[in-house]
């Protein structure tokens, strides 16, 4: 795995590396909670968790500025969180309440907020790699140094939309970077079933620059976005970003008994020595840039936020039934 | 060829296993048959339907594939052609949207664009239908998108009994088919005889008989529509229930002698209102049936809006008993 070698950690401050664990924290707890939420059937609803891929949102939004814009998918609440939504809103919106960021009509797998440049998720998979390119060469008509984020899964390396946008994204060099989670599967197939050859390769065959990056570590993740980020700035085009990962659950909140697909082992391995949260405490703990008792400090913060969020969520009303015909026309 | 119907005594099966048996049949019967999708094999189908095929059939002929829905469609019209008979399994009706290029300028043409000398005997089966808060890209009901193109034909059972004969139907067809499933009725269970039978393309099935009022659903309306048959009875309001089961081939015979015995009609169907499924049957009947009937031949649909998440809204957009209730009781002037 290609690691930013010349980058040094140390150079980042440390309340930074301690908002990037906050941030890691909140996409855990809020996810934890909308399980609960599914569990106690007070959502509606499947949803998706995001649980054990957290450093790569974070990693990424880190790297990014309000005003760039990323494109998510079906397991995108930790997208939304990392850059920026609040968790109120969110949880509104997986409640179908007024109150959510899409007034109700959206649900879990389609947040969208223009303010903070999420430009939504997506339950077609690979389908906002048109959405995400098309952001990109908007930028570049309106000449702006934006970029833009496209997140999608391994499973997403199946569709052809996304090598059709790749291979625009290079020809015109437009400012996008295709951040691709491999998580192993698509739903309850391994990825080495689905996808021949190489991931890497598939972005290098249109002259992408492509780096791969361990995505259980935060760290990695940011300083590598932060190169990658630089190039499209400074109009070097785009770029591939493959990251390995794992979803540390269920393809979905009812995806329970996982056993015929993948074995308790693999996620033990995963959940015990690849957890980006643990690994960044304690890499921060051994470099000396903090004590042991603040993660937990910040963990009760957040769990407290996200506590009030989920009471908000609960307590506001539903949309009024006339608003179901709003909207449908600008 | 059977056309019984299925008897009160016939063991129950669910919708879900009607499926199951159908293409487990026909893959004994006939080795050309294969199934290719995503998560068809160990997983069954995200909705479990095919549960147990590929330990009978084997990972060669229930295959796994990448996230590829234009693609798989693509390859079932090219094995089509030279001589196997695919089973393309696309997850979400919403998803055909990806496979319309190999659907409607490759596999609804080829026959005629080669002089009858290629067929394409393949089946594409996926979903229809709202209500489970999946959102806008998970609830759709597009089966018109295909009814509107020839050389296609498509197949909406609403019954375990229909399913399993339209499915062997579809198996065996030398057309491309298309069958769309409602996802609420997978647990729906009903009588399915064990002996063999097969359901004709073009013939509706009258689900109800009635005589003051003929209600035309589909799919998953018809259960909407028999429910309320029954409201309507308990208002002296005798309903006709007739589900023409195939969009393309249409049984107008059917529906027009229906309206011409009731003098009234509405139909039901989960697709958008607009350009819809309701509009073409609508217009067969006043056409067919217009000396004969006492008031305008009525539609009801999807709302013509995006499936909102949010279940207060998501309920209203689509047809329920009551509206229909009411809208019957309109036309019958029992208001
Ligand atoms: C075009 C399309 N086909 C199929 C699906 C159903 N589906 C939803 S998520 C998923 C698996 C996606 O796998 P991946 O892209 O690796 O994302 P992950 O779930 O692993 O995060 C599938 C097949 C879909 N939403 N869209
Ligand atoms: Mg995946």
């Amino acid at each position: 795995m290609t690691q930013s070698t010349e980058f040094d950690y140390n150079a980042v401050d440390r309340e930074q590396w301690l908002h990037m664990y906050e941030q890691m924290c909140k996409i855990r707890s809020f996810e934890e909670n909308a399980n609960e939420l599914y569990f106690s059937r007070k959502m509606p609803g499947l949803t998706h968790l995001y649980i054990g891929e957290e450093a790569i949102a974070v990693g990424v939004c880190e790297a990014l500025r309000r005003e760039d814009y990323i494109t998510s998918t079906h397991r995108g609440h930790g997208h939304c969180v990392a850059k920026g939504a609040s968790l109120d809103r969110m949880f509104a919106e997986l409640l179908g309440k007024e109150a959510g960021y899409c007034r109700g009509k959206g649900g879990s797998m389609h947040i969208a907020d223009q303010d903070t440049g999420n430009l939504g998720a997506n339950a077609i998979v690979g389908g906002s790699a048109g959405i995400a390119t098309g952001a990109g060469m908007s930028i570049k008509m309106r000449g702006t140094d934006q970029v833009a984020i496209c997140f999608f899964g391994d499973g997403a390396l199946g569709q052809g939309l996304l090598y059709e946008t790749m291979n625009m994204a290079q020809l015109w060099k437009l400012p996008v970077i295709y951040v691709c989670e491999n998580n192993l599967y698509n739903e309850y197939t391994h990825n080495r079933e689905t996808a021949a050859g190489s991931l890497k390769a598939r972005a290098e065959a249109f002259g992408i620059h492509a780096e791969e990056v361990n995505g259980q570590d935060v760290r990695a993740v940011y300083a590598t976005m932060l190169r990658l980020v630089e190039r499209s700035r400074q109009g070097e085009g785009p770029a591939f970003l493959l990251c390995q990962t794992y979803r540390f659950l269920g393809h979905h909140v009812g995806d329970v008994n996982r056993e015929y697909y993948r074995s308790k082992e693999e996620e033990t391995l995963w959940k015990t020595e690849r957890d980006p949260l643990k690994n960044l405490a304690a890499w921060m703990i051994e470099a000396g840039l903090a004590e042991a008792t603040i993660f937990g400090q910040i963990e009760e913060d957040v769990q407290a936020e996200v506590a009030a969020a989920v009471e908000f969520a609960l307590n506001a009303p539903f949309p009024n039934v006339s608003e179901v015909t709003e909207n449908v026309y600008a | 060829m059977s056309m019984l119907k299925p008897s009160p005594t016939d063991r129950v099966l669910t919708f879900s296993e009607a499926i199951r048996e159908a293409i487990a049949e026909e893959m004994r019967r006939d080795p050309t048959v294969f199934i290719m999708g995503e998560d068809v094999a160990e997983a069954g189908t995200v909705f479990k339907v095919l549960v147990g095929l590929v330990e009978e059939f084997g990972p060669q002929r229930v295959i796994d594939s990448p996230i590829s829905e234009a693609g798989i469609a693509g390859l079932g019209v090219g094995a089509a052609i030279t001589g196997m008979r695919p089973i393309i399994d696309i997850m979400f009706g919403d998803f055909i949207t990806l496979t319309m290029d190999q659907m409607v300028n490759q596999a609804a043409k080829t026959h005629y664009m080669s002089g009858g000398k290629l067929k394409v005997p393949m089946v594409l089966r996926t979903t229809l239908g709202a209500t489970r808060r999946s959102a806008a890209q998970h609830s759709q009901s597009l089966h018109a998108w295909f009814s509107h193109v020839p050389g296609l034909i498509v197949a909406i059972p609403s019954t375990p009994y229909d399913a399993k004969g339209l499915m062997k139907s579809a198996i065996r067809n030398d057309n491309p088919v298309a069958i769309f499933e409602d996802k609420m009725l997978y647990q729906l269970k009903g009588p399915v005889p064990e002996g063999e039978y097969l359901i004709p393309f073009g013939v509706a099935d009258i689900k109800r008989e009635g005589t003051d009022i003929t209600l035309v659903a589909t799919s998953s309306m018809v259960q909407v529509a028999l429910e309320a048959a029954t409201l309507l009875a308990d208002l002296g309001i005798s309903a006709e229930v007739v589900d023409p089961r195939t969009t393309t081939p249409l049984d107008k015979q059917t529906l027009i002698d229906s309206a011409k015995k009731t003098s009234r009609a509405i139909v039901i169907d989960e697709g958008y209102e607009q350009y819809g499924v309701t509009a073409e049957i609508a217009s067969v009947i006043a056409d067919g049936a217009f000396y004969y009937l006492d008031a305008p031949v009525k539609r009801m649909g999807a709302m013509n809006v995006p499936v909102p998440f949010s279940p207060v809204l998501e309920d209203v957009t689509v047809p329920m008993p009551q509206g229909v209730v009411d809208m019957a009781k309109m036309l019958c002037g029992k208001n």
